[in-house]
């Protein structure tokens, strides 16, 4: 188990590391950057995109993969708009945005799970159906006039503390309880089987499609939750927005050290990339130079080094060890193991 | 592309008697011409349908029309088509068109009197760059195509807004002769149109005849195996992408001649629609199986669609979740033939009493 542990281990403090330094960086550029107002809007923006990494990251530890999340989040947003321009009473409306979110994960659930497409196929075809969808509902036109009691999620602090928002105490505690479910239940174990071996989870009596399609569910339902707390941050609902967030969210995800392949990832480690993606886009931001269309650029760079950096890692000391092992057979011509081959050689 | 032209020795299997259905290729064959005859009656239907419901939808300029716009998307799917088959997907195509339509068209508002030759090489070899990125990050460095043009979708998107910043390039800072060839005409056909068909014509012939052309299906069938049988996969990968990217380059340059007008947001999302044309025409998502020639009816469907609705009064924010739809119910209805055709190849094996 240790040494299983190892890498994952590495991967978290490197994190750590990367908050640290993002904070130095941050703080180097502008003071400001720990203002309360700063901390704010960062852990505004840290919370939404984390809150959709939570199921993201279940989705692609069982090996699959949803596009859809930024165009679901827009159809909860507009829908929201739409039936508050139409004079709904807010909880109704609540309740039927997250209806409909989950329905739109059902839908690409059952497209994965019952008609056995692939997930990838399934959420570009969804992604720009609900972009679609969701435009046709507003249109060009934005709403605004939300009532203050909900807008205040985006103005005032979590239970008074002006520089913690809302949106990442809740990812906190649901980290917390997603992260306890990964590690200790009988259901988190059975994702990370199917993620590496699905036959064998099926096989096991694990109920896999059962499975992927409460996942998608969920994501659905987190989503819609998500575009209706980001809309009363904006306190707007409009066209195209959350539009790229699905590279913001895999980009975490990824960060995270979950691997794209299924299989593997931690909660702990996706919440810590969200910390430094944020506070990184915060400091950046922070510099006169620099836009949101240029953390764009940043943002598709993080996320293919996610990935790329643990491949040059693993062919590294998978050179290693191949030369380790070829330059054993030539002094020992014996089947030593390639450590010890290394050894004799050294 | 007779039946004629296309019978080389093929080493006999089982039964090369004359009766069609005999072989399981011969079935296969089938059914994959059926489902490429399947797209062309729908088409079919639905410009019969709309016209009666409307006659002004086949005027000439409307087919002109829709040809021309075609000939992008067809171009840019050829390319699309090639990713597909070795089992990769190219998100990145749209922000390249996006990109090259800028850069290309602004070298007429950078240097007057620019050859349109060396415009066109502008747009291809930013494409041609793109492509190589990509290609070298998925090929080389082993990063599921997936993630690197997700990623290079949001990065080239932005490069091209930080290189654009507020500005644009307006119609007439463009000569009329490169505004022309989106216009010109053969025969009542758009050049584009034609000279795009031929692309199609010729990226057939390759995929079909061509050791390499073939190797695309075979890493997209089973890679393992392709690797097994010496293929150089990340060689043919990486070729792929670069195709990819070079036909969504030059794409951009045509982008410029049909709208005139670029600025940062051009052929944003153009990548789904490309997605959607290559997989209703009735290439695999998953690799290994179907054509050009699919992919360019997939997006004639696509455009005719487009124009249709236009023409019927359907407010064009209708487009893209038509798209989307399209596109399940292509990978639904493909599964469905898939799963047949296992169990009908499964029962012809059985009756054969192997």
């Amino acid at each position: 188990m240790p040494d299983r542990l190892k890498p994952i281990l590495r991967w978290e403090s490197a994190l750590v590391l990367a908050i640290v330094a993002v904070f130095l960086l941050g703080t180097g550029i502008s003071p400001q950057f720990t203002s309360s107002y700063n901390l704010f809007t960062l852990c505004t923006n840290l919370g939404d995109l984390a809150l959709m990494a939570l199921p993201t990251t279940l989705i692609i530890i069982v090996g699959e993969i949803d596009l859809s999340i930024a165009s679901i989040l827009a159809v909860s947003s507009e829908l929201l708009g739409s039936l508050w321009m139409h004079h709904w009473a807010m909880p109704l409306i609540i309740v039927v945005c997250l209806a409909v979110g989950a329905l739109a994960g059902l839908i690409n659930g059952l497209l994965v799970t019952k008609a056995g497409l692939p997930s990838l196929a399934v959420t570009i075809g969804t992604l720009t159906l609900y972009r679609g969808i969701a435009s046709l509902i507003l249109g060009a036109t934005s709403v605004s006039n939300f009532p203050t009691s909900y807008t205040n999620v985006g103005t005032n602090g979590f239970l008074g503390i002006s520089s913690i928002s809302w949106s990442v105490a809740v990812f906190i505690v649901l980290a917390i309880g997603t992260g306890l479910m990964l590690r200790m239940t009988r259901l988190g174990r059975s994702l990370y089987a199917i993620g590496l071996n699905q036959e064998a989870a099926f096989h096991a009596g694990i109920r896999v499609k059962r499975i992927k399609l409460g996942l998608f569910v969920l994501s659905g339902v987190v989503c819609a939750a998500v575009g209706i707390l980001y809309t009363f941050e904006l306190s707007s609902a409009a066209e195209n927005i959350g539009i790229g967030f699905e590279l913001q969210v895999i980009t975490i995800v990824l960060l995270g050290g979950v691997s794209i392949f299924g299989g593997t990832g931690t909660i702990l480690g996706v919440a810590l990339a969200a910390f430094v993606y944020a506070g990184l886009r915060s400091a950046l931001l922070l510099t006169s130079s620099f836009n949101e269309n240029d953390f764009q650029v940043v943002s598709g760079g993080l996320l293919i080094l996610s990935v790329l950096v643990p491949n040059i890692a693993l062919f590294t000391t998978r050179g290693r060890e191949l030369l380790a092992r070829r330059r054993g057979k030539g002094t020992l011509r014996t089947t030593s193991s390639a450590a010890g081959g290394a050894l004799q050689d050294g | 592309m007779s039946a004629t032209a296309e019978t080389p020795p093929r080493a006999t299997t089982i039964a090369d008697d004359g009766d069609v259905l005999a072989s399981p290729r011969r079935l296969v064959d089938v059914v994959l011409r059926a489902r490429t005859f399947g797209i062309v009656a729908i088409l079919g239907l639905f410009v019969l349908g709309t016209w009666l419901s409307q006659p002004s939808f086949l005027s000439g300029s409307n087919i002109r029309f829709i040809l021309g716009d075609t000939a992008i998307y067809a171009l840019v799917a050829i390319g699309e088509t090639f990713v597909v088959l070795t089992r990769n997907v190219d998100l990145s195509v749209g922000s390249v068109v996006g990109l090259s339509a800028y850069v290309s068209a602004n070298q007429f508002q950078a240097h007057p009197g620019i050859p349109i030759v060396l415009v066109f090489l502008v747009g291809l070899g930013i494409g041609l760059g793109c492509g190589a990125i990509t290609g070298l990050i998925t090929a080389i460095g082993r990063v599921p195509s997936l993630v690197v043009t997700l990623a290079m979708l949001y990065i080239i998107r932005g490069v091209d807004t930080i290189i654009v910043g507020p500005g644009q390039v307006v119609a007439n800072a463009l000569p009329n002769s490169f505004i022309n060839i989106f216009q010109d005409t053969v025969l009542g056909i758009p050049d584009l149109a034609w000279a795009v068909a031929i692309v199609v014509g010729v990226a057939a012939y390759y995929l079909r005849s061509y050791r390499s052309g073939r190797d695309l299906y075979a890493i997209g069938s089973d890679p393992a195996a392709a690797r097994l049988a010496g293929i150089p996969i990340g060689k043919r990968v990486f070729f792929a992408f670069v195709l990819s990217g070079a036909l969504a380059g030059i794409g951009g340059v045509i982008w410029a001649t049909q709208y005139n007008t670029i600025d940062a947001t051009a052929a944003t999302g153009l990548e789904l629609q490309i997605i959607a044309a290559v997989v209703v025409g009735g290439v695999a998502i998953f690799g290994g199986s179907g054509s050009v020639v699919g992919a360019a009816l997939g997006a004639l469907l696509l455009q005719t669609i487009n124009v249709a609705l236009n023409v019927l009064g359907v407010p064009s924010l209708w487009t893209e979740p038509i798209a989307g739809f399209l596109l399940l119910v292509a990978i639904s209805m493909d599964r469905g033939i898939q799963l047949r055709l296992a169990a009908a190849l499964r029962k012809r094996r059985a009756h054969l009493g192997a």
